[in-house]
């Protein structure tokens, strides 16, 4: 294979491990996230994939080994992870890194196993964020798997939004939940009356509780809400047939039937009472935000997982190909190298890796930002409560001021170091609303842009990646799962909001100013690294962030032939493209990110020197490649939109000054790309001679 | 009667046996190919003696773990992530190679100063437990030379079970020639127990025991000291991997007596 570099390089030893990981990932110093890491990781190689290699998923009925699964995500601590302290947990703070990480070490093996896990925390989560103390206490409290002399049993919950049921007249996007008052005696609390079908109801199988999404039916219930059933409840509780899944099997999925009388006390969140009418002290919708702004992170994750685990499976395959041929005598390039003497395999599982990679660093990154959004948005509520401001509108008010000094802030930011002023600064990362504001803009958009585009893009790139397997790839026992797990990521492109509503909520936040405004300041940071690190084609991605804001920006101002508005309204044909580049944007930029942290933190870990060199530089290499991936989709995604809805009489021309400065701007980003297939050639390179272990560490 | 006793486990890490091991020559004699970047598991034997320890120390109330490894603490403190996580037990680190190439006699001695140096240890109640053999070096003397260190003379090696009994005594079995035990009665403390792989399960991880642990283990990592080892003392003539032999043949519906002549055959060669 031929790199043409005149300057040879440190190639990459072994595998990333954990010490590369915790350092890109930053949790160096989360001990407690660490030893999460390893517990998990022999619950998923060990009893996880016995289970897939046992044929586990050939049934879609909840079995003892299934039931066995949950045993082990209690004793290895994975069903406590979530749960605060004060309830029996183990974990203080913010979870969402915790859990992401759970998800990343279950989904290594199977995507149905870590389903399993989450589907228990996504129905605690409207409990967690909105819950009144004592349904706090009693739910998460109640999942905390018993300590040795406690006699108590478990409880695990679901989460029943809102499914279509097909050809039964539910809308997805009304609530098919309905709730009333069945009965309000003087002076007693009243009791309700709920009827909710759900659809695809993850853990249903054996949940104990359920978390309903529902609306009123009753002139007596002010607003919709979210209310606790449980299992024991007077009425129907009905877990429903098993949900005949061609995925995630080790999950259970059923289509429950509910109509049960309960306590008001169930709403979750309590109520109030006014002119003998409830009030829920949060609605649905409420509700629903707070929990899917978080979940939707971990979702991501997974389909990354896939990804990153097929790596060791492929290079096996590929340089073992031709053993045991007549050609292929040991010592020869056939028998050690195998498929990998082509430059095409190689340059593949690069572009496999490197999405895997990406979609790690935008994930874990989206995980982070939530963790520390978590802290000040209750810092926040409490500021806003202390000074009586309620509701969405008088809370962009009192945002009013704060939004100015977080445009400050990040123009200050902007300045070298050197000219910044220090003081202002310093009192502007004091005012907690201000940076709020800033994690806020960033929250918005990391998390729908991991979820759309580590699943979306994930999955097309696992079916790269079963491809690389030949027709091996194509059965039950292929090493690594890789078909289970291609079909898989179908399923997490879908649930927890299709890819169509992650780009509609990215429509909206990715044109928040604040966004944009850090957005500006990361260009500049590039072309900075760019004259330092040219292999990680920094300059060919602030290129391509350059074009999309010019894009961006033009489509929000101009209007097509035929005079209607470009972005806004309706026009997702527009808006939707514009939030899958900025997802590759994204990505890109962070993989450079965290290669960056690896190259800082790395010398500070003794049992990396050895190999840190060739590992920064394969990272750096992977950044290149996923630079020019990223700018070249993002290029193409902009001339499409901005000269798409030109006359076609401009076809071949570009007359107008504004069309000019565009291909002007393109042809600058796309010079940008020189060199960058020799990133692509050494990474390749250093794919074909990385050392992997004898066999992998799980059943087949 | 109970007892409480000092369990001193000594253990250290070995590379992933799933790894590729590449003996190489390095600047500092032999080693593996990688050997710091590869990942690392407690040495099986060393684990095995570990959860025995544990469990010795659950049924006699008062006893205290202890376990002293002898590696790079940057790599001991990745390993603590996982065996943190098994059984409750406190760390003493002494910062130094764990590599199969170094010389056992200068591990048990590093081995013992440190087990002298435990604050408080009571010798009288000490059982110093390890493997009887280890994944990277399977010469089998390093517990016996911390036994000589220390001057104990109760040495057990290849142990698979050790029990109490009422009088306080101990009763061993030590694993012989063919599949056989050897039983033996020690009075009690001092004694040094080189293990074979024991009875009792590996423990699943629990991240809660994992805390509690840590909050030791990581101020006994940063006061780790180096373990002064001469790489010097010994001299590798070569170094390399056993041959692997394989010679399989499948043979359907052979009877049980043509198979034990087949293998009597093979090993009189």
């Amino acid at each position: 294979m031929s790199t043409a570099n005149a300057e040879k390089r440190a190639l990459m030893s072994t595998l990333p491990g954990d010490d590369v990981r915790q350092i890109m990932w930053r949790f160096t110093d989360r001990y407690d996230l660490q030893m999460v890491v390893q517990s998990t990781r022999s619950v998923a190689r060990g009893v996880v994939a016995r289970m897939v290699a046992d044929k586990q998923r050939h049934t879609h009925e909840w079995t003892p080994e299934k039931a066995a699964m949950l045993k082990a995500f209690d004793e290895a601590g994975i069903t406590a992870a979530f749960i605060e302290p004060e309830q029996g947990g183990y974990i203080s703070g913010p979870k969402n890194l915790v859990l992401a990480m759970i998800a990343f070490e279950l989904c290594w093996v199977d995507a149905g196993a870590a389903t399993a896990s989450l589907a228990n925390n996504l129905a605690l989560e409207p409990i967690h964020e909105k819950g009144t103390p004592e349904q706090i206490q009693k739910y998460m409290g109640g999942c905390v798997p018993p300590k040795p002399g406690e006699n108590r049993k478990i409880i695990r919950g679901s989460f029943a939004l809102t499914e279509p049921l097909p050809y039964v007249g539910v809308d997805a996007g009304m609530l098919s939940g309905r709730i009333r008052i069945a009965e309000w005696k003087e002076g007693k609390e009243p009791v309700l009356q709920v009827e909710k079908r759900g659809r695809f109801i993850t853990n249903m199988g054996y949940a104990n509780f359920v978390t309903a999404s529902v609306d009123s039916d009753d002139p007596r219930i002010k607003s919709s809400c979210m209310v606790i059933l449980e299992e024991n409840d007077p009425g129907l509780y009905d877990r429903g047939a098993p949900t005949l899944k061609l995925v995630h099997q080790l999950s259970s999925t059923h289509d429950p039937i509910f109509n049960l009388k309960v306590p008001a006390s169930r709403i979750i969140g309590g109520y109030t009472v006014k002119d003998g009418v409830i009030i829920p002290n949060f609605s649905n919708s409420e509700v629903i935000e707070a929990v899917f702004r978080r979940t939707r992170v971990t979702v991501g994750i997974m389909t990354t997982a896939k990804l990153l685990s097929a790596i060791e499976p492929v290079i096996r395959y590929q340089r073992t190909r031709f053993r045991g041929g007549e050609s292929a005598t040991p010592g020869t390039p056939r028998y050690d190298l195998g498929i990998q003497q082509k430059e095409d395999p190689c340059h593949r599982l690069v572009d496999v890796w490197a999405t895997g990679e990406a979609g790690a660093s935008l994930g874990f990154e989206g995980a982070r930002l939530f963790d520390a959004f978590d802290v000040m948005e209750h810092e926040k509520d409490k500021i806003f409560n202390e000074q009586g401001i309620k509701g969405a509108r008088a809370q962009m008010k009192a945002f009013m001021g704060p939004r100015k000094k977080a445009l400050e802030y990040i123009e200050l930011m902007a300045k070298p170091e050197a000219k910044r002023d220090v003081k202002r600064i310093a009192e502007l990362e004091s005012d907690l609303l201000v940076q709020y504001l800033i994690k806020e803009s960033l929250a918005d958009v990391y998390c729908p842009a991991g979820k759309l585009w580590n699943t979306g893009y994930g999955a097309t790139m696992m079916r790269e990646a079963v491809s690389l397997m030949g027709g091996y790839g194509i059965t039950e026992d292929c090493p690594g799962f890789l078909t289970q797990k291609w079909s898989d990521a179908q399923l997490e492109a879908t649930y927890e909001g299709p890819e169509c509503v992650q780009r509609r909520q990215l429509s909206l936040t990715m044109v928040n100013e604040i966004f944009l405004a850090q957005f500006k300041n990361w260009i500049k940071d590039l072309r900075e690294l760019a004259k330092r690190k040219p292999e990680m084609g920094a300059c060919a991605l602030a290129g391509a962030m350059e074009l999309w804001l010019w894009s961006l920006e033009y489509l929000q101002t101009h209007k097509d032939v035929n005079g209607k508005t470009l972005y806004g309204g309706q026009r997702q044909g527009v808006m939707f493209p514009m939030t899958d580049a900025l997802a590759w944007l994204l990505g890109a930029r962070q993989l450079i990110l965290d290669t960056l942290e690896l190259e800082k933190k790395g010398p500070e870990n003794p049992t990396l020197a050895e190999g840190l060199a060739g590992m920064v530089n394969f990272y750096s290499d992977l950044s290149g490649v996923q630079s020019a991936r990223a700018a070249g989709e993002v290029g193409k995604i902009c001339a499409d939109l901005i000269y798409g809805y030109q006359a076609s009489s401009d076809c071949c021309s570009t007359v107008s000054p504004e069309l000019k400065a565009f291909a002007e701007l393109r042809a600058k980003t796309d010079a940008c790309f020189s060199g960058l297939r020799f990133s692509k050639d050494r990474a390749a390179e250093a794919v074909a001679q990385v050392m992997i272990p004898e066999a992998l560490d799980y059943p087949l | 009667m109970t007892t409480a006793f000092n369990i001193v486990v000594c253990g250290s890490l070995v590379p992933d046996p799933l790894q590729t091991l590449e003996p190489i020559q390095g600047p500092m004699g032999p080693a593996l190919k990688n050997e710091m970047m590869l990942p690392s598991v407690l040495d099986p034997w060393a684990g095995h003696s570990l959860f025995e320890a544990a469990n010795l120390a659950k049924q006699n109330p008062g006893s205290k773990v202890t376990l002293i490894s002898l590696g790079p603490k940057a790599k001991l403190q990745q390993l603590m992530m996982i065996i943190a996580q098994k059984v409750p037990f406190e760390l003493v680190c002494l910062d130094g190679s764990a590599s199969g190439f170094m010389d056992s006699r200068e591990v048990a001695v590093a081995l013992a100063g440190a087990i002298e140096k435990i604050p408080g240890l009571d010798k009288t109640k000490l059982l110093v437990f390890g493997g009887c053999s280890s994944a990277s070096r399977d010469a089998g003397t390093t517990m016996q030379m911390i036994a000589e260190q220390l001057g104990i003379s109760d040495v057990f090696l290849s142990a698979d079970e050790l029990k109490v009994q009422p009088d306080g005594s101990f009763r061993i079995l030590e694993r012989i020639e063919g599949g056989q035990y050897q039983v033996s009665t020690c009075a009690g403390a001092p004694a040094v127990i080189g293990w074979a792989t024991g009875n009792l399960p590996e423990p699943p991880n629990n991240p809660q025991v994992g805390m509690t642990n840590m909050r030791t283990i990581m101020p006994a990592l940063q006061k780790a000291q180096p373990a002064a080892l001469k790489t010097g003392a010994i001299k590798f003539a070569s170094v390399e991997l056993p041959k692997q032999q394989r010679q399989t043949r499948i043979v359907k519906d052979t009877p049980v007596e043509e198979i034990a002549k087949e293998i009597v055959t093979w090993i009189k060669g």
